[in-house]
């Protein structure tokens, strides 16, 4: 403290230039910085319309027509007043269901398989690259494959065909998802499980796939949202129908199919009812999306 | 001991619980990883068995037409002519136009939801906000496009091909569907792409880089733009790719936006037709030779997106890897 005090003070003329550290706005520097933050503010905002238009377009021109009847009825001829899609609405679900009856256990098995029966081998990294690419694979693609494999083959257009054009779709994020959450599944539990002398389908069966659960559900539902939603791989496999499903070897009708139909239609009823449909469709849609949110946040 | 030691209990001190597995659970394992295996090997056939189907529907067009195919830009089928040419140009014009939107908006989000400019709680909302954009199935976009942008987009595309007309992009007037409307609503679907990926991107940057740049003495926005975005560049660059692969598949907006055209034109307001387009709108009502030849258009676009596919997932795992180390 003394020897402190004891230094000699500098004198005013011996001071160095002290850097002016305060902030001016009309800087150049600070200026450029501030227009850019406001620039990237209305960017972003603007990146924002679309969904709050598309959604209040929906409601304002969908909701009104909103009602018990448009689960009942079938859809509505020509000049036909009224109407429903209760067959669109029945057949999306009956083909997703197919697609995820198809897609799941082989999504899961195939997500174990990369992530903990053989991680590290060729046919895992093989595997893992060509799910990664299909993941981008274009949906309408699908349709074409399956038009070629199933509905040449059946000599008809079905709901079968549907749902394996979306099983194609939904396996590899089914599966990528699946390796992820397996792969979070800490070591030492695995470990432990062989310890206790689990062999591995034990393991995965008793440790690895109920802790990893909720990662799973996320991945298939998210597969379940996007599957329901798409359209392009059903417009040559299940078609359309006006009908009531009767078989799964039939013309099946689709919530995405009867908007696309119908939103050419040059009658007001008939695009009345696509806006309809489209709200029925975005909610089915967001409700398997904020599941998948629900479950997933809920992980350990 | 009064029983005789089987073999499963022999190594086993008296009083231990533990014991080897028996044979039914041997055979269980066994036929568990049976089934994994085949699960996984399933995704290679899938993709070899889906080349085969299509490429085997397209074989006789692919005798037939050949090259000339991709280089004819007729498609009649009254007269068995068939070219893909004017699709194959409204796919990558339609994309990339698409892509230079959707690139601009979606790395533009990702820098906002990254770097500091929202607190947690609300870029958490933004967040979800952004990711519902790819919630939204195609065919409402589609109905959206028509009722919403194609009639916002028409004073516009009239005023523009008025003042500017002189200029290719703006040479014809929009009269309903073209290729605007398609692009605009395209970039929208391609969005949460960029965005996504571009923020994983950004956020792998080691937060003590950013450190280090203000403690130069940058400002927010000279980090940015002088350390974030280089050190970012692959990882954006990845999603690009990705998001360009999006974009030459995207299927129902665009059949009912573009107008379903089959001519090559500059002016982003003339109708157009793209690969995917083309089979959606011709392959319900083909027969005959025009399915053959919807099988070879498939076959092209396959090709291309397949190609693209790769390259984006080649480069995310270069540019995750380069981050790691």
């Amino acid at each position: 403290m003394a020897v402190a005090r004891d230094i000699p003070l500098p004198h005013a003329d011996e001071v160095p230039a002290i850097p002016d550290l305060r902030h001016s706005f009309s800087d150049r520097r600070s200026l450029r910085n501030t227009v850019l933050t406001v620039l990237l503010w209305a960017v972003s905002l603007l990146a924002a319309v679309p969904l709050i238009s598309v959604l209040a377009m929906l409601v304002i021109r969908g909701g009104g027509r909103l009602g018990l009847e448009l689960f009942t009825e079938l859809p509505p001829a020509g000049f036909e007043p009224g109407g429903g899609f209760g067959n669109a609405v029945v057949g999306t679900l009956v083909m997703v269901a197919i697609a995820s009856l198809f897609s799941v256990p082989f999504g899961i098995l195939g997500g174990v398989f990369l992530g903990v029966v053989a991680p590290e081998s060729r046919l895992a990294d093989a595997t893992r690259f060509i799910a990664k690419v299909l993941t981008g694979f274009p949906s309408i693609l699908a349709g074409v494959f399956v038009y070629a494999w199933l509905v040449l083959a059946m000599g008809t257009y079905s709901a079968i065909a549907g749902g394996a054009a979306l099983a194609v779709l939904m396996l590899p994020t089914v599966m990528l998802t699946a390796e992820q959450s397996v792969r979070m599944v800490p070591q030492r539990m695995k470990d432990a499980a062989h310890g206790m002398g689990c062999t591995d389908a034990q393991m995965v069966w008793k440790v690895v796939l109920p802790t990893a659960l909720p990662g799973i559900l996320t991945g298939i539902m998210l597969a379940v949202a996007g599957a329901a939603g798409n359209s392009a791989p059903l417009l040559f496999t299940a078609l359309f129908s006006n009908y009531w499903i009767g078989s799964f070897t039939e013309p099946t009708a689709s919530l995405a199919i009867l908007i696309y139909n119908f939103s050419g239609m040059p009658f007001p009823n008939q695009i009345e009812l696509a806006w309809a449909a489209s709200l029925v469709l975005v909610l089915i849609v967001l409700v398997f999306n904020i599941a998948s949110r629900l479950v997933g946040s809920s992980k350990v | 001991m009064t029983s005789a030691p089987d073999k499963a209990s022999r190594f086993a001190p008296d009083g231990s619980i533990s014991q080897p597995p028996t044979r039914g659970e041997v055979v269980a394992d066994r036929a568990f990883r049976a089934l994994a295996f085949t699960s996984g090997a399933l995704v290679v056939l899938l993709l070899a068995y889906i080349l085969w189907k299509i490429g085997l529907q397209a074989a006789p067009a692919m005798e037939r037409y050949g090259l000339g195919f991709l280089t004819g830009a007729v498609w009649d089928p009254g007269r068995s002519e068939f070219g893909v040419l004017a699709e194959i140009w409204g796919t990558l014009y339609s994309s990339i136009l698409a892509l230079a939107l959707a690139g601009f908006f979606g790395v533009s989000v990702a820098i906002f939801l990254t770097q500091d400019f929202l607190d947690a709680r609300l870029s958490r909302v933004f967040r979800t906000v952004i990711e519902m954009l790819a919630a939204i199935p195609s065919v409402v976009y589609g109905l959206w496009g028509i009722y919403v942008v194609i009639p916002a987009l028409r004073p516009v595309a009239a005023w523009l091909h008025d003042v500017f007309g002189w200029f290719p992009l703006f040479s014809t007037s929009l009269s309903g569907p073209g290729m605007a409307p398609a692009v605009i609503v395209l970039a929208i679907m391609v969005l949460p792409t960029v965005a996504a990926i571009s923020q994983d991107a950004f956020s792998l940057i080691p937060y003590r880089i950013k450190e280090a740049a203000y403690g130069l003495g940058t400002t927010r926005w000279e980090a940015i733009m002088k350390v974030m975005l280089p050190t970012a560049s692959s990882g954006i660059f990845a999603s690009l790719v990705l998001g360009f692969g999006r974009a030459l598949g995207e299927t129902m907006a665009l059949a009912m936006l573009i107008g379903n055209s089959n001519q090559i034109s500059l002016s982003l307001f003339s109708p157009a037709n793209t690969l995917a387009s083309l089979l959606a709108s011709q392959f319900p009502e083909a027969g005959g030779v025009e399915v053959q030849a919807l099988m070879f258009a498939a076959v092209v676009l396959l090709l291309i997106s397949l190609a693209v596919n790769i390259c984006g997932t080649v480069i995310m795992a270069f540019s995750s890897k380069q981050k790691v180390s």
